[in-house]
């Protein structure tokens, strides 16, 4: 029964992985939250005043940064004004019962909690478009789908920034990956603590730095109820394998982990990103168009996009259309053999997402003093992006009765899954 | 027989039937017999599904964290850690969503 390296007293609990160190709980607990306090501070993630969402899932990471960041924010008096933000898929059995979590976190916390839904914001929950699109692609939209639900979140609770629970190993992971594809844009990306330069709301990492081992073993010491269940729709089969290397070299040498991260770091640091993008051929082969525009917005929905519109919308449509592989596929052939139109009118795309101005609308609405910058007026009722038959007041209690009365908000009536569009202001 | 309390955590627990903790005698000797015969008893007793994912070689898979009276086993000597009566053991799996 060895002694804490540290304070030689207490018994050790823990094996530290970073440093190999064998410290007790409370040694542990000190050096966890202290290193990611320097992270913080070192790479200038916060402001003072700051509105900062936690995206959280219910999940061990998210669980353990809403603890962290509540705990650090009292003790070095960040000043920092911390909200949980969720997405709810709609995935019965699934994420209904991680946001159980998320929500009884809230009261641990006291810490206000919005939740956005798939349902309210493109009137399909991911249970329905599994039934369309089958397993295979899912993921594809899911992924879109939630970053684009976590901006619009963030953009209704006036908040200027989302940090989110990827740890040291979900990044080596996701550098493993991105060096099998050869996806050089996406390996710049994801090794960046902080991103703050696209046009959307700035995101960071604090546990970029922080093995998944100590994250699991500080929820566990201090009894954090967290949700530990793998998503029903995702195999995640080619992510699985890069996860056992990963574990399995971290076996054998546990610095494994940072310094593939470091590699990801090194390799994307010889070329800018601009020209990586411009000048990277295989973006045309995967049909991306060649012209990129910068930092626009979508012309449906407003998001912003680098097309003229956005994959949520181009995703959108296809379901509407009963097309899933219009934007999964080579969607230009697509929109040719269909005789489908970039620029189609709106009101054959079906249910389109509400225009990112009204969103600023809403949020302007509800808290003047949240919205950072002035809002612009939505554009002119039936142009695109507007939805269809969606007043652009879309505040009004009979707007929110339509959309629960759409079936919008999914069966099951219990409290994450209120989030409809009149539930979504309440904060 | 070594009466040992086994617990399952972070998704562990979907493997052992939805258990998540267990007393059971064990037939090994207590202060003789250790960790590595321990998990292929459990694998071969308790698991419910899916045994590659509990065991790799001689040892747990990878991702999964252990725990031996509250403190990490590999402070206890892993594989080679003595059972003694009454030892707390817990297993959480790392490897589910976070």
């Amino acid at each position: 029964m060895p002694a804490c390296q540290r304070c030689t007293t207490a018994r050790a609990a823990l094996k530290r992985p970073k440093t190999g160190e064998s410290v007790c709980k409370a040694c542990f607990y000190l050096a966890f939250e202290t290193e990611i306090h320097e992270t913080i501070t070192t790479n200038h993630l916060f402001r003072r005043g700051e509105k900062v969402a936690i995206g959280a899932s219910g999940g061990k990471d998210s669980t353990v940064l809403a603890h962290v960041l509540h705990l650090l924010n009292q003790r070095y008096d960040y000043g920092l004004d911390l909200v949980l933000l969720s997405v709810d898929e709609g995935i019965t059995g699934y994420r209904d019962d991680s946001l159980a979590t998320v929500q009884r976190n809230q009261v641990q916390y006291g810490l206000p909690l919005k939740i956005v839904s798939y349902g309210d914001l493109y009137g399909w929950t991911m249970d329905e478009i599994v039934a369309q699109v089958g397993l295979k692609n899912n993921c594809t939209f899911c992924g879109v789908f939630r970053r684009q639900a976590l901006d619009r979140g963030a953009v209704l609770l006036g908040v200027d920034h989302i940090v989110t629970g990827h740890n040291a190993d979900d990044i080596a992971e996701t550098v493993l990956m991105n060096i099998l594809r050869g996806d050089i844009a996406r390996l710049q990306r994801c090794t960046s603590i902080l991103n703050n330069n696209d046009g959307t709301i700035k995101r960071s990492k604090p546990f970029k730095y922080t093995y998944e081992k100590e994250i699991v073993m500080y929820a566990y010491f201090k009894n954090l109820d967290y949700f530990s269940t793998e998503c029903i729709y995702a195999p995640q089969a080619y992510r699985g394998y890069a996860r056992t290397f990963l574990k399995d070299l971290e076996a054998i040498r546990p610095s494994a982990i940072l310094d593939i991260i470091h590699s990801g770091e090194a390799f994307a640091a010889p070329s800018d990103p601009p020209s990586a993008k411009t000048t990277a051929a295989p973006a045309h082969a995967h049909g991306e168009k060649p012209a990129q525009r910068d930092a626009g917005e979508c012309e449906r929905c407003g998001y912003m996009s680098s097309q003229r519109v956005c994959k949520a919308c181009v995703l959108l449509e296809g379901l509407n259309r009963g097309l899933p592989r219009l934007g999964i596929g080579k969607t230009d052939r697509l929109r040719r053999r269909h005789n489908l139109h970039e620029a189609t009118s709106p009101e054959t795309l079906g249910r389109t997402i509400e225009h990112m101005a009204n969103v600023r609308l809403e949020a302007a609405r509800a808290s003047p003093a949240a919205a950072a910058s002035p809002p612009t007026p939505p554009p002119p009722a039936g142009a695109a992006g507007v939805g269809v038959g969606e007043p652009s007041t879309a505040l009004s209690a009979p707007s929110a009765a339509a959309a629960t009365a759409r079936g919008v908000g999914v069966a099951n009536n219990d409290a994450p899954r209120l989030a409809s569009r009149g539930a979504l202001m309440e904060l | 027989m070594v009466s040992l309390e086994l617990r399952f955590s972070g998704g562990m627990e979907l493997l052992f039937g939805g258990t998540k903790a267990v007393t059971v005698d064990v037939p090994l000797k207590a202060g003789a017999a250790t960790m590595r015969d321990l998990l292929p008893w459990m694998r071969d007793h308790l698991l419910k599904e899916r045994p590659e994912l509990f065991m790799d070689g001689d040892s747990v898979r990878p991702g999964i964290l252990v725990l031996i009276n509250d403190a990490d086993w590999e402070l206890e000597g892993d594989l080679e850690y003595a059972l003694k009566a009454s030892d707390e053991i817990v297993f959480i799996s790392t490897l589910h969503g976070g």
